[in-house]
């Protein structure tokens, strides 16, 4: 298999345009040259604290291109990137840069659920249609959703709310939820109490810590002295590994249950290390899923990359095969846009997570598993819930 | 919240407070005493976390990575002061401000091409392990304890260091009027040199002995800049005592905006806004002595 | 010589700006409206850091203001009045100038820095951690607000050539606002604050007044800046009023030069171009960007346009005759 290599042909175009800009001159500019090639456009962080999870999105989306010599639907793909640095305050720039000015086919973008906010905003407006392979933000998928865009990942509704379901199951039938202030963490938060309350749990306490801090002393001392029979938490990244350590260190690990969105456990098991043995989360995938999809994408992965896959790159991995199949539908025609979106609607993708098909908000309809920490490891333990449908809520399509 | 859960949220709070005093000491020293606006405070601290990660996996020990990186960063410090921060002690002060903003940029590209963007972190060195039970459900980890500690010492040590030697007596000239120190017939050059080499290290230092509370992370350094100078301003600039003072304060306003609950006219204030709780303290307390806590005198 | 040189200069700036929409490319005509407004913004922040001699790191509060409220008053459906929602940002951004400013000025030197920056950020948590607008991941003004003149609309703010025209007039009327009111005795007040404020005082001005005067102003220029930021592309979010912006946009002052008209445009100019140039180049270009910066900060005491008044074409050379002395405390 050819190694996928990174181009900065969009980079390039735009040297050629910053000199016709500071000449003024009349030179075309980018999107002007004409060429048979499929303009792919990737709006994901690749400096700041998601660097590492736009570069396993393009990573994934590449492999999947792999497979047809790089070709998306028989043409060749010229990709366009531009870095959002997870930054919300530049995401309307950097949209509307890869939009209007490299004038993509489709978008690829982003991880940061602020920045795809922006994004969004730019893309209807244009029309431009845009695969999401992370971001959760609800009204992606939900107000604003859109025929023109589509998820290829999760809502924030999705990921916590099985949770709650496993938890009665398992006898915890009083929990306090804890997670970030902010959009992510809040909706996770509320879709976690109607999914625990639906199943028979009641909600002691939802704590909001401030965004990005991760002192947790004070919150620690405060779920011993409630004392429920479990705690459910949504954290990633650096607080993640920092929570998982705090809570065992408080000595709560063995008495009070901890469970989380499975983003708590996800690319930090190694720096979480004896702290993570035991934990529970539910998510839409896990390393250790035993099917020949993932073993066969996990092998290519690690011999194109020498790095480990993640769900961020099956996601990537997941938006490219959409793609693919809408692309063979109408051979390679990007420009019939109602064929492609209907065959985006009615694709169904054997993914390395599983099968999972579009809901009519156009977010994935794909079974959740539930996943324990065991020997460094998120070794899936069942299907916490089959082929769960975010609702969408004030979506009119 | 009842009498014991309350004294051990104090805990937390005086705890937070010590670690805060640890990560802003060395920005005492570069900004406090020597005037110098260091905006890339954090990027040291970040750099020190780091250090303390990589140096305990190359050399196989905590207690080894320590020393190492101490030395490390005092090197850092000296090549740093001659080669950039030299040149900006008789300039604007704004321009210490751009020159320091820069350098977070190149600090924040060198880590992630020297050491990756993952998330790392620092096991606790086996002999501060242990935990101590506080209640049937809640221990305190020893470690905490230790750095607490450890934060305590190195604030005597400040403290003596500035007010009772001569060093801290050239220091205390020399930020006053450098070149009247200058004419005394002291090396100046040398002098600033060193007193930034140990801020540089002292923030090091503090990444490094946080690293394993901490966790290793890209965004560290930007998160505690902040904090660092709200301490070291509040305090009173150029005072170890103020920045203590204000550092166990703000180690206090945080955790128990985290846990109190207040309510104004029925909206609930608190904890939802916990967020703010530290700008709307230094807020009241700037508005009240509009030079800090404890000010030192310096005209 | 050189005054001649800067009219000619100028002149050529001006009608290359006026025709740009004509000959420029969409995005390019979008990403210069967008240097504009920044210019727009650092401008107004320069007015406090370079000629009142207060260094604000809070200086976004006022920039997101004006754009959340106009998301807020924007109706969903339908668009808002051009000059009702103008009104309402730029004097809400205003009041709340004079109210922060009124409690800020109280201190001087880094408390200013750091009280300025303390109250931005309560604002920003406000806004990033309540549902009341849209929380940490922002709000859309679905209809840009439209501009009538009886029953005609001259501009079409969904036009890029047309919101490019809007932003031009107001950038070219701030500059001149800004050239008139420093030219006029309050300007020389000011300059004398900035200089040594115990002597204005002993002067018997009554500078608590000019400094609050002047922050109001300020922070309505930001707000102008801050709703035009809103209306170009519908969305607005927290990091709109962080301290982040704040930082990047005294950066901008402080790269281009302080205390000049020309140095926040070519401040806000270069750092937007130079990062779409070192993003060409690298994804480290950060390390590109922060050597720049520090290079600058060594070798160009006074900024870029510090370096523009080494060749002598410097609106400050040619302008005003006493530049004067860089800051004598911060």
């Amino acid at each position: 298999m050819t190694k996928p290599r990174p181009e900065l042909t969009a980079r390039r175009e735009f040297l050629i345009g910053a000199g016709a800009l500071a000449g003024m001159s009349l030179m075309p500019l980018a999107g002007c040259a004409k060429s048979d090639k499929l303009r792919v456009g990737l709006m994901l962080p690749y400096t700041g604290t998601y660097a590492q999870l736009g570069v396993a999105i393009e990573n994934g989306f590449r492999l999947a291109l792999a497979d047809q010599d790089g070709k998306l639907g028989g043409r060749e793909v010229e990709y366009f990137k531009v870095d959002d640095e997870s930054n919300p305050a530049k995401a309307t720039d950097n949209a509307n840069e890869i939009i209007t000015r490299d004038k993509v086919d489709v978008l690829i973008g982003t991880v940061h659920s602020g920045v795809a906010m922006g994004m969004i905003k730019v893309a209807r407006e244009a029309g431009t249609l845009v695969l999401i392979p992370n971001a959760g933000a609800n009204a992606a998928t939900g107000e604003l959703c859109s025929p023109n865009i589509f998820r290829t990942s999760f809502s924030n509704w999705q990921p916590t709310h099985p949770l709650g379901k496993v938890m009665v199951e398992n006898g915890h039938k009083k929990a306090v939820f804890i997670t970030w202030n902010y959009g992510a963490g809040q909706q996770a938060a509320e879709s976690f109490s109607e999914g625990y309350t639906a199943a028979g749990g009641s909600v002691a306490k939802q704590m909001f810590v401030p965004f990005p801090n991760v002192e947790f002393q004070a919150l620690l001392t405060e779920i011993a002295a409630i004392k429920p029979d479990a705690v459910a938490c949504f954290f990633a990244g650096g607080g993640a590994v920092k929570f998982v350590k705090d809570y065992a260190a408080a000595g709560l690990k063995d008495k009070i249950p901890l469970y989380g969105s499975g983003f708590l456990t996800e690319g930090v098991l190694g720096a979480q290390g004896e702290a993570a043995e035991g934990l529970l989360t539910t998510l839409h995938y896990a390393d250790s899923l035993d099917t020949p999809q993932n073993r066969a994408f996990r092998t290519a992965y690690l011999d194109a990359y020498s790095a480990q896959a993640d769900v961020y790159a099956v996601q990537g991995y997941d938006t490219a095969l959409l793609l693919q199949k809408a692309l063979e539908q109408t051979g390679g025609d990007i420009g019939k846009r109602d064929a492609v979106i209907a065959a985006m609607e009615g694709a169904v993708i054997d993914s390395p997570r599983g099968q999972w098909t579009m809901s009519r908000a156009h977010n994935p309809i794909q079974d959740f598993y539930l996943r324990r920490v065991e020997n460094g490891d998120n070794k899936v333990v069942g299907v916490a819930w089959k082929a769960l449908e975010d609702p969408a809520r004030g979506c009119n399509m | 919240m009842d009498t014991y859960t309350f004294l051990i949220q104090l805990l937390n709070g005086i705890q937070y407070g010590l670690l805060l005093f640890l990560v802003a000491s060395g920005l005492t020293l570069i900004f406090g005493i020597m005037g110098v606006i260091n905006l890339s405070h954090g990027s040291f601290y970040m750099v020190g976390a780091y250090l303390a990660w990589s140096l305990s996996q190359h050399l196989g020990s905590f207690w080894i990575a320590l020393p190492t990186g101490i030395v490390l960063s005092v090197a850092l410090g000296m090549l740093l002061e001659w080669l950039f921060i030299k040149h900006l002690y008789r300039r604007d002060h704004l321009q210490q401000v751009l020159l320091t903003y820069g350098l977070i940029l190149i600090f924040s590209e060198l880590r992630s091409i020297l050491w990756g963007d993952d998330v790392h972190s620092v096991a606790v060195p086996a002999l501060l392990a242990g935990s101590i039970p506080l209640t049937e459900m809640l221990s305190y980890p020893v470690y905490r304890l230790w750095l607490s500690l450890v934060c305590v010492i190195l604030a005597g040590l400040m403290y003596y260091l500035i007010q009772h030697t001569k060093l801290g007596m050239m220091i205390r000239a020399g930020a006053s009027n450098r070149e009247m120190t200058q004419s005394l017939g002291i090396n100046i050059d040398v002098l600033y040199r060193s007193v930034f080499a140990l801020g540089v290290a002292l923030a090091a230092f503090a990444g490094m002995i946080a690293a394993p509370v901490s966790s290793v992370f890209p965004g560290m350094g930007n998160q505690v800049l902040i904090v660092c100078f709200v301490v070291v301003v509040i305090g009173g600039i150029g005072s170890v005592k103020g920045a203590m003072a204000a550092a166990l304060l703000i180690g206090l306003v945080d955790t128990f905006g985290k846990v109190v609950e207040v309510e104004i006219g029925g909206l609930r204030i608190l904890p939802e806004l916990a967020g703010m709780s530290i700008y709307v303290f230094m807020a009241i307390v700037l508005l009240w002595r509009p030079e800090g806590l404890l000010v030192r005198r310096q005209h | 010589m050189s005054k001649r040189l800067l009219i000619i200069g100028l002149s050529i700036g001006a009608v290359l700006l006026v025709a740009f929409p004509l000959i420029g490319d969409r995005f390019y005509i979008q990403f210069v409206t967008r240097i504009l407004i920044m210019a727009m913004f650092a401008g107004s922040l320069n007015l406090l850091v370079g000629y009142t001699g207060l260094v604000s790191l809070g200086h976004a509060a006022f920039f997101g203001i004006a754009g959340y409220i106009l998301a807020l008053y924007a109706p969903e459906t339908h668009a808002a009045g051009f000059w009702s929602s103008l009104l309402l940002s730029v004097s809400g951004a205003a009041v709340m100038a004079l109210i922060i400013g009124a409690l800020v000025l109280r201190t001087s030197g880094i408390f200013f820095i750091m009280v300025t920056l303390a109250f931005a950020e309560m604002l920003f948590f406000v806004f990033h951690d309540t549902a009341i607008a849209g929380g940490s991941d922002g709000i859309y003004i679905h209809e840009r607000p439209v501009l009538m003149i009886g029953s005609w609309q001259p501009l079409n703010f969904a036009n890029p050539s047309h919101f490019y025209y809007l932003v031009l007039v107001f950038s070219i009327g701030v500059i001149l606002f800004m050239r008139t009111v420093l030219r006029s005795p309050f300007g020389q007040v000011i300059a004398g604050i900035r200089v040594n404020e115990h002597r204005m005082r002993a002067l018997g001005f009554h500078t608590f007044r000019y400094k609050l005067v002047c922050f109001v102003i300020a922070g309505a220029i930001a707000g102008l800046a801050g709703y035009l930021a809103a209306v170009q592309f519908g969305v607005v979010n927290p990091e709109m009023l962080g301290w982040h912006l704040s930082g990047s946009v005294l950066m901008m002052v402080i790269l281009g030069g302080m205390g000049t008209l020309a140095g926040p445009v070519l401040g806000a100019f270069s750092m937007m171009f130079l990062e779409e140039i070192f993003q060409a180049l690298t994804k480290h270009w950060q390390l590109l960007i922060g050597a720049v910066i520090v290079l600058v900060a060594l070798f160009l005491p006074r900024g870029l346009a510090g370096l523009l008044a080494k060749f002598n074409i410097s609106p400050a050379a040619a302008g005003q005759s006493r530049r004067a002395p860089p800051h004598a405390d911060v």
